[in-house]
């Protein structure tokens, strides 16, 4: 019973297309088997998928940002309270599903891909083979971020940022600009609902930029109402809500919830 | 070495820490003299072993223990609502003896409940009384304030929780109203207590039950009091996420043997009986984490040096460690302020989960007033007075007591007399009431009653468990509903019932209660819970694998601290079997979750089910269909509802397609 209600609801509540802006009104259809949100940026179409990861179609790629693996090394490193070691095979395993139902050619990920440099050379065997299992036949691009500045020592190209006309991916968003896709946040947000709140990473984005949620799984969280997030981000903005399904809502920009 | 009020101590983790601390002690200063002091113990030699070290006597002395309180249940003309825990019916009555005496101290068990009853005092009190409210949410200052001119004699009486419940003596209050059932009989003689010091006079107190079942309820704990038969948990073993924490302090002290502070820790009443396999666990789990996946053991926290001793790898983690020690949980709160250009008065906190709720203009009540929600800066609720409007409440999450089990025993015996001339005739007649259209729930059986309602199937348990039990076996038997396709749409619990709503009637009530799959599912779905995340929490956060003070917190915003539900997550998928979890898994046992009384509850059962099948509903259902805080079935709802509320923002936004 609740099921069935749980699906027509999600039907009529997931409206993908949009249609008016920030984004324009063509209705894409996300990959074929694969729940997300798909839109339009600087006329290029893409879909935020409900994994947190970013998908076009045209050119067939992949992007997912602040993945921090090697947290948990980096964290006892510091002297800080060991946290179960699994968060690296975690992550590589939803990118690895992810790789297999999109079939992604190119993969960029969007820089804080390590927790830190010595995090990324800590790496065991195990994972850093599996890393070169999965850029086998791929484009594989690590954009640097404030985390793990320099080059690593994996397979891929290193850059601080990659143009994809008409986008350009960088590590952390830049005001004025557009067609920009980046990360560095780890957006979430946070809704009311009947009585009980809900938080969720989600995507934030307008008609100039989308910033992507943190994909790892060790990773926190900045809420959208955050003065950084409201002054960068168009007010006409949409967050997406990632999860077991993606939810498209205005990006909520006080702390406090219902309008 | 003297503790007082350690029957207190006794039942909580931070008395686990201080014997164990106290072990620490003794080893620096042998033979130190240990007094406990306490005037509620229902199990002397017990808390004796509980103070002793080791194999050290003790001894008990009993102290006259004065001439019995004279305490009953106030009388009220109107009788109780069927349900709710406000007793708003009874504020005359309350105002009543409150103008008869010089000071009175009124008890509640929520903060929640205090906050209201405390407004509709106030709206009642046409002589303007100088009374007050005392709560643990309320800001410090403030409650010094209260506290001081509580000693001064200014105030005639108090609104209170178990804030006040130890530690300060008023000497001039002489009575105690205690709203609400007290849920144990401990806790009732510890209020009473509080009235009247003079040891040679009686304490005087009142009850006031707030629904009608809470009048059976009083009527036991009265009982209970006059034979002097306290009730009290009996507590597991030790908990080791105190342990955890423990040999972390320890270790900041300086470098130490394992097997000699092993024999330290065993001196400890409560670890007396801890497997040098579970110390060697938790010393594991300190130094490395303990996951099955051996990594980064380079950087381990405490390690061995080659003359065996343990100790920190890197000193300076000393400081991480000192700031997190103690073992009490704040839930997430935000402090409240008056809104004003510099900051204005503080007035106590509300959780960060209410504070979410809350939009411009919402009003709510802290400290007896009435505020209206104005903006959340920088961690701060601020707010500005408002009077007249009817007030959102604040939500404590608190602590819900639940009905002790020897007071629901009690309870339960009560039942079973053939009448009941101590009780008005109001709750009399609903009580043979209910033995005649149905039957009475008894002592070693278990009572469930099916009836159609409001067009839905309702199946009602009577388990006696106490409430958090009677939640989870909501969560329970609603998952074994689903699987059985009788489409259960949610519930409700008390501390007797659990009454479940659906589509699909019950008819085989037994196969619900087979002890195997409820237990299957406690291990297995169950364990997904929110409940047992915030048991983990708790747990993670004793044993130091997550520190909620380090020295750069209060956080700079970005990327704040990871939630530790994906701490506990990643353990159940990767390392099902680590120490954290199993920890998860007994503290279950009790609080929250309380599997254990269910246990309890089915081997007292034994099979033993009563399924009346009626035509309508009972009379000691009836409460349950009025009762607040029910939980819907979970499932798919919590998208759907996310669906719903997205898909409603877009549309007032004008965006959805």
């Amino acid at each position: 019973m609740i099921a069935a209600l749980g699906a027509a609801a999600c039907q009529g509540g997931q409206a993908r297309p949009m249609t008016r802006r920030p984004c324009n009104d063509a209705r894409i259809a996300p990959p074929r088997g694969m729940d997300g949100y798909s839109f339009t940026l600087a006329g290029a179409e893409l879909t935020a998928l409900a994994s947190g990861a970013l998908y076009w179609d045209a050119p067939n790629l992949l992007c997912v940002s602040d993945l921090h693996l090697g947290k948990a090394e980096r964290r006892a490193r510091l002297g800080e309270p060991p946290l179960p070691p699994y968060e690296t095979r975690d992550t590589l395993g939803r990118l690895e599903s992810d790789l297999r139902q999109t079939g992604a050619g190119t993969v960029i990920c969007l820089g804080d891909s390590f927790d830190d440099s010595a995090a990324a050379a800590a790496l065991p065997e195990a994972e850093k083979l599996w890393i070169s299992k999965l850029q086998a036949g791929r484009r594989w691009v690590w954009i640097e971020g404030n985390h793990d500045p320099g080059p690593v020592d994996l397979g891929g190209t290193h850059m601080a940022e990659l143009p994809v006309p008409p986008l350009v991916f960088r590590h952390i968003a830049r005001s004025g600009q557009s067609g920009e896709v980046s990360g560095h946040y780890h957006p979430k947000v946070r809704l009311a609902l009947r009585g009980r709140s809900l938080s969720r990473p989600a995507f934030l984005l307008d008609s100039n930029r989308v910033i992507l949620p943190a994909y790892g799984t060790y990773t926190g969280g900045l809420f959208s109402h955050d003065a950084v997030l409201t002054s960068l981000m168009r007010p006409e903005a949409l967050a997406i809500l990632t999860g077991p399904m993606v939810h498209a809502t205005p990006m909520p920009r006080r702390a406090t919830l219902r309008p | 070495m003297v503790i007082d009020e350690i029957h207190a101590l006794a039942e909580s983790k931070r008395g686990d820490q201080l014997m164990l601390a106290l072990s620490r002690l003794e080893a620096l200063c042998p033979g130190l003299r240990r007094v406990g002091l306490s005037a509620t113990v229902e199990d002397p030699p017990a808390l004796a072993r509980y103070l002793a070290h080791g194999a050290h006597p003790c001894d008990i002395l009993l102290a006259d223990p004065g001439p019995d309180p004279d305490i009953s249940m106030l009388e009220v003309s109107e009788p109780p609502p069927w349900s709710g825990g406000g007793a708003a019916y009874a504020i005359p009555a309350v105002l009543d003896q409150i103008k008869r005496h010089k000071t009175t101290l009124i008890f509640h068990n929520t903060r929640a409940q205090a906050e209201i009853f405390f407004h509709n005092l106030w709206l009642a009190n046409d002589d303007a009384l100088p009374i007050a409210v005392h709560h643990g949410s309320l800001d410090r200052a403030q409650r010094s304030r209260i506290e001081a001119a509580m000693t001064r004699g200014e105030l005639r009486a108090i609104v209170c929780t178990g804030s006040l419940d130890l530690g300060i003596d008023w000497g001039d209050v002489d009575l105690v109203i205690q709203v609400g059932a007290p849920k144990t009989v401990k806790r009732l003689v510890q209020r009473i207590g509080r009235a009247n010091h003079r040891y040679n006079a009686p304490s005087k107190a009142l009850l006031v039950p707030a629904n009608r079942f809470e009048v059976v309820e009083c009527l036991a704990a009265l009982q209970a009091v006059r034979d002097h038969d306290l009730d009290g948990e009996t507590r597991g073993p030790g908990p080791r996420d105190v342990l955890c924490q423990h040999l972390l302090i320890r270790a900041c002290a300086g470098p130490f043997d394992a097997d000699e502070l092993f024999n330290e820790v065993t001196g400890v009443g409560a670890y007396a009986g801890l497997p040098r396999a579970e110390f060697d666990a938790c010393l594991t789990f300190c130094a490395t984490g303990g996951y099955a996946l051996r990594a980064y053991d380079q950087w381990q926290r405490l390690l061995q040096r080659d003359d065996g001793q343990w100790q920190l790898r890197d000193p300076r983690s000393a400081r991480l460690i000192r700031m997190n020690i103690g073992t009490i949980q704040d839930s997430d709160t935000l402090k409240v302020r008056m809104k004003r250009a510099r900051g204005g008065r503080p007035l106590g906190e509300v959780e960060e989960a209410f504070a979410a709720t809350l939009s411009p203009g919402d009003t709510f009540l802290i400290g007896g007033q009435i505020v209206r929600f104005e903006s959340l800066r920088e961690m701060v609720v601020e707010v500005s007075r408002d009077a007249g409007r009817k007030p959102k409440i604040a939500t404590f999450m608190g602590t819900k007591f639940a009905t002790s089990t020897q007071l629901s025993e009690r309870i339960l015996g009560l039942l079973a007399q053939p009448d009941w001339p101590d009780l008005p005739a109001g709750i009399r007649d609903w009580l043979h009431l209910q033995r005649r259209v149905s039957e009475m729930p008894k002592a070693g059986h278990l009572l469930i009653e099916s009836f159609a309602h409001d067009g839905r199937e309702q199946t009602c348990i009577y388990g006696f468990a106490g409430r958090n039990a009677q939640q989870t076996l909501g969560l329970l038997i609603t998952k074994r509903m689903e699987e059985l396709g009788l489409a259960p749409l949610g519930f409700v619990a008390t501390d007797y019932a659990t009454l479940i709503w659906g589509l699909e009637a019950v008819t085989d009530a037994a196969s619900l209660f087979d002890a195997a799959s409820l237990r299957a599912g406690f291990e297995s779905w169950l364990m997904g819970n929110a409940v047992m995340k915030r048991t983990f929490r708790a747990s993670a956060t004793i044993a130091g694998l997550i520190q909620r003070n380090s020295p750069s917190t209060r956080k700079s915003g970005r990327q704040a601290v990871m939630s530790s539900d994906i701490l506990y997550d990643t353990l159940a998928k990767y390392d099902p079997g680590h120490l954290l979890l199993e920890i998860t898994r007994q503290e279950a046992m009790r609080g929250l979750v309380d599997f254990g009384r269910i246990e309890e509850m089915l081997a007292r059962v034994d099979g033993r089910i009563s399924h009346r099948r009626l035509a309508r509903v009972s009379p000691l259902a009836a409460p349950l269909l009025l009762e607040a805080g029910r939980t819907p079935v979970k499932g798919a709802a919590e998208e759907w509802l996310l669906a719903e509320e997205t898909a409603r923002l877009m549309q007032a936004a004008g965006l959805a397609g």
